[in-house]
């Protein structure tokens, strides 16, 4: 975790970065770029599932940057500013690779009682080391791809990139209490999914 | 409280976002409630699990890739400094 004073200075170290970007300084957006293009490309590829397209977001939203960092006031921090864009390219991406056109963040397909647990069977102590790596790194994939947009974008800006309730808001465009209520629902489905390869199980059994 | 209302204060008693007074009602509930106690268990591994497995890396040859972009692009705007 961040210490306060390591977070302002680095608040202040990426404003000092923009700034001298803005006057063209290339070597200054480089940084920028070296900073954040993991993050960047972490979020693009939850979005879009597909790894051609979140490496054409992750150079779309950097270009956008750079051609509109005038446009960038100061007023939130650039990093949020920056995945605002990059959410934005992946979601086009995704309704272009969906027949479905509709995609968007606002997509809300859940019934208030849709996230009702189900599966109250207690996990196992360590579920993560009843597979193996790769093999875990696949259930988690398998189980985030398996929720609406809406509800995978605002967990991985949360709880994977441990930004705060206010900023994902801000990025997605969405009122606090509609960020909170996704990533509610979010976490839940998330769980019940789960549930079902960690759950305590007897020798021999499979999960479905 | 019910276990309906418990589950609608989670997230914010897992990110500790809650008034004190909820969240001592909260663990009344927990204190007799094993269902509410295995789901606030769970989602709090859930969290965890995807917070410290990070899925994807950065592929080969992306950030090169982005670098010449960024320099072809500032080529072509007059107050570019430093493009090499």
């Amino acid at each position: 975790m961040e210490t306060i004073q390591k977070k302002a200075e680095n608040v202040a170290d990426e404003l000092a970065l923009v700034q001298a970007a803005k006057s063209g300084d290339l070597e200054a957006f480089s940084q920028l770029v070296k900073r954040y293009d993991r993050n960047i490309f972490r979020i693009a590829q939850h979005i879009t599932h597909n790894e051609e397209d979140a490496q054409d977001v992750v150079q779309e939203a950097f270009l956008k940057a750079y051609t509109n960092l005038e446009q960038f006031q100061g007023n939130s921090k650039f990093y949020t500013w920056l995945v605002r864009i990059a959410v934005n390219e992946a979601l086009m991406k995704l309704r272009r690779r969906r027949s479905d056109k509709t995609v968007s963040i606002d997509e809300d397909v859940e019934t208030e009682d849709g996230s009702m647990p189900r599966e109250v069977a207690d996990w196992s102590p360590n579920p993560e080391q009843l597979y193996g790596q790769s093999e875990l790194g696949d259930i988690l994939k398998k189980t985030i791809q398996g929720l609406p947009p809406g509800f995978r974008t605002v967990f991985v800006l949360r709880d994977v990139e441990g930004l705060s309730t206010e900023e994902t808001a801000e990025m997605l465009g969405l009122s606090v209490p509609a960020v909170k209520s996704r990533l509610l629902r979010a976490r839940l489905q998330l769980r019940e999914r789960l549930a079902k390869y960690f759950k305590s199980r007897r020798s021999g059994d499979n999960p479905r | 409280m019910k276990c309906s209302e418990f589950l609608t204060e989670l997230t914010d008693y897992l990110d500790g976002s809650i008034t004190t007074g909820i969240r001592v009602e909260l663990e009344e509930h927990l204190q007799w409630c094993h269902e509410c106690e295995v789901v606030l268990n769970t989602t709090k591994k859930t969290i965890e699990i995807y917070r410290n497995n990070q899925l994807y890396e950065l592929p080969d040859g992306l950030r090169m890739r982005l670098q010449e972009a960024i320099i072809k692009k500032c080529k072509s705007v007059k107050s570019c400094k430093n493009p090499e």
